[in-house]
């Protein structure tokens, strides 16, 4: 691999950028691999990552049915923030905060984080209430989170409405200033460069149809388009097709897979300095660094593999930024679309191993996965590698279902489900 | 948005006249004290999510107010059948293979 520096650069715009060569290989999967990753997105080509890095292992392969960070990884709002209510999410989606600091770094790929604060709007009674214990129990968690007044959230934020007359007045706001934005295809690029440097193949257009398992029960390997590749250990990361994959091993997930759609305007100058979410008229937004208004809209009431969703939740989702920021009347949208979310019944992740020996799950990251994207990777390959779950992810089981201990983050979730 | 036929009022509506209530045909058990925890982990939470058809429950919540069934096919969200409350879940292997035909 060409480590990118100023140096390179340099030497690079000499030949009009004609050599920088490919940045990851397209090889043909090996007959055997210690460990396969069905699901080439962020978190799967994180967890590969990690697994090369800090476990050692060398004979991985990440397969995926389409072309690597094609589902949610580039299909999300790419918000980062870890404002989670309970101690166990606070923990988890902290870990990917600290991670998200120096990834650029650690990559040797700008994955473009930016720490420009996100900002949840409150606009009832109920909601101050619901923040500001969030804020609190954040707080305690040594995470940071801060109450705003109205007037305190205009100066953050100069945009946002915050006249009496609109129909939903905002009453104050929660702001996360570690919270931002980051790069969403970057990151699976620099995850996918920086695994593929330490021997992960990753092999794309290779769709998974099978999950084979020998007479003990244990994972023998996986089917697929291109034959069978036998594997020790299997780590499926597939989002919105996880019941699909567990449905070939016979195991059935509590998740519901929903399409949640997002769009983004004309670029435009730079005119919007943070990221805004309400979760009660259900709108979010940011700026890209290309200028175009980035919003994100609901999920679709119902189980779909569409891929695109209802056109009545993209224009609630924009009635409510009209009315919040009424400079963006005029704007026009450029592009919609949806992705496959699995959301569990908690809102919280599963990511653990499975009742069948040699599999693990990584999945129900529902409609706010991407922000998890390091954190994810990182104790998924801890979990991999070492057959038990790293503490953070420890609470994160599929069996807390079973058990009762669940870790409830609907009012956290981003998404009013 | 869909438009969905109300087997009760008999006429096609816009899906902002329903609200979908997840998966059909999931009793609960008449003895609950008897369940295992696996058992109330199944009833609870598990559920089909199947790429293809699926037996859903809906509710007409903007017009007559009644819950109906609906078989529909989760990759184009077509519906393919719907069913008054009470009827009995259409053997989906069968449905889907008359429509392959």
């Amino acid at each position: 691999m060409k480590r990118f520096s100023f140096l390179e650069l340099a030497k690079n715009a000499f030949n009009a950028h004609q050599n920088w060569g490919r940045q990851w290989r397209a090889p043909e999967p090996k007959a055997e691999y210690d460990i396969v990753i069905v699901g080439a997105g962020g978190h799967g080509l994180a967890t590969a990552y990690y697994l090369a890095k800090e476990h050692g292992m060398k004979n991985i392969a990440v397969i995926e049915k389409g072309w690597l960070g094609g589902g949610n990884t580039g299909r999300n709002t790419t918000i980062v923030r870890s404002n989670y209510l309970w101690e166990e999410s606070a923990a988890l989606y902290n870990h990917a905060v600290n991670l998200w600091q120096g990834l650029s770094t650690d990559l040797n790929y700008n994955v473009m984080y930016s720490a420009r604060g996100v900002m949840m709007l409150a606009h009832t009674v109920h909601d101050i209430q619901v923040f500001k214990r969030h804020i609190h129990a954040n707080r305690l968690a040594g995470v940071q989170n801060e109450w705003l007044s109205p007037e305190a959230a205009k100066d953050y934020c100069p945009p946002l409405n915050i006249e009496k007359n609109i129909r939903y007045p905002v009453m104050g706001a929660a702001l996360q200033r570690v919270g931002g934005t980051a790069r969403h295809d970057a990151v699976a690029w620099g995850y996918a460069r920086a695994a593929d440097d330490m021997g992960v193949d990753i092999i794309q257009n290779c769709a998974v149809t099978g999950i084979r398992r020998g007479i003990d029960g244990a994972v023998e390997g996986v089917e697929t388009a291109k034959g069978f590749i036998k594997a020790k250990k299997v780590g499926v990361v597939a989002a919105g097709h996880t019941s699909v994959l567990m449905d070939m091993v016979g195991v059935r997930m509590p998740l519901e897979s929903n399409p949640l759609q997002a769009l983004v305007s004309e670029p435009v100058k730079p005119a919007f300095p943070c990221v805004v979410m309400s979760n009660t008229i259900h709108a979010y937004i940011s700026q890209s660094d290309k200028g175009e208004l980035v919003i994100g809209a609901g999920t679709d009431q119902f189980v779909s593999y569409s891929q695109t969703g209802g056109i009545h939740i993209t224009t609630h989702t924009i009635d409510a930024i009209c009315e919040l920021f009424p400079m963006f009347r005029r704007m026009r949208m450029l592009r919609n679309w949806g992705g496959i979310v699995d959301n569990t019944p908690d809102r919280s992740p599963i990511i653990g191993k499975t009742p069948v020996p040699g599999l693990f799950v990584n999945c129900g990251w529902g409609t706010g996965g991407f922000k998890a994207t390091p954190g994810s990777g990182h104790v998924f390959a801890h979990t991999i590698a070492k057959d038990e779950p790293h503490p953070i992810n420890a609470p994160f089981t599929l069996d807390r279902f079973r058990t009762g201990r669940l870790i409830d983050e609907a009012a956290a979730a981003a998404v009013a489900h | 948005m869909l438009l969905i036929h109300c087997p009760y009022c008999g006429v096609e509506r816009p899906e902002t006249e329903f609200a979908c209530r997840g998966e059909a045909h999931i009793i609960r058990p008449a003895d609950p004290s008897t369940q295992t925890d696996e058992q109330w982990a199944e009833f609870l939470y598990l559920r089909e999510n199947p790429k293809g058809l699926y037996a859903e429950r809906w509710r007409h919540i903007h017009g007559c107010g009644r819950f109906f069934n609906a078989v529909r096919e989760t990759v184009s969200d077509k519906f393919v059948k719907v069913y008054k409350a009470g009827e009995p879940k259409p053997d989906l292997e069968a449905l889907a293979k008359e429509m392959s035909a």
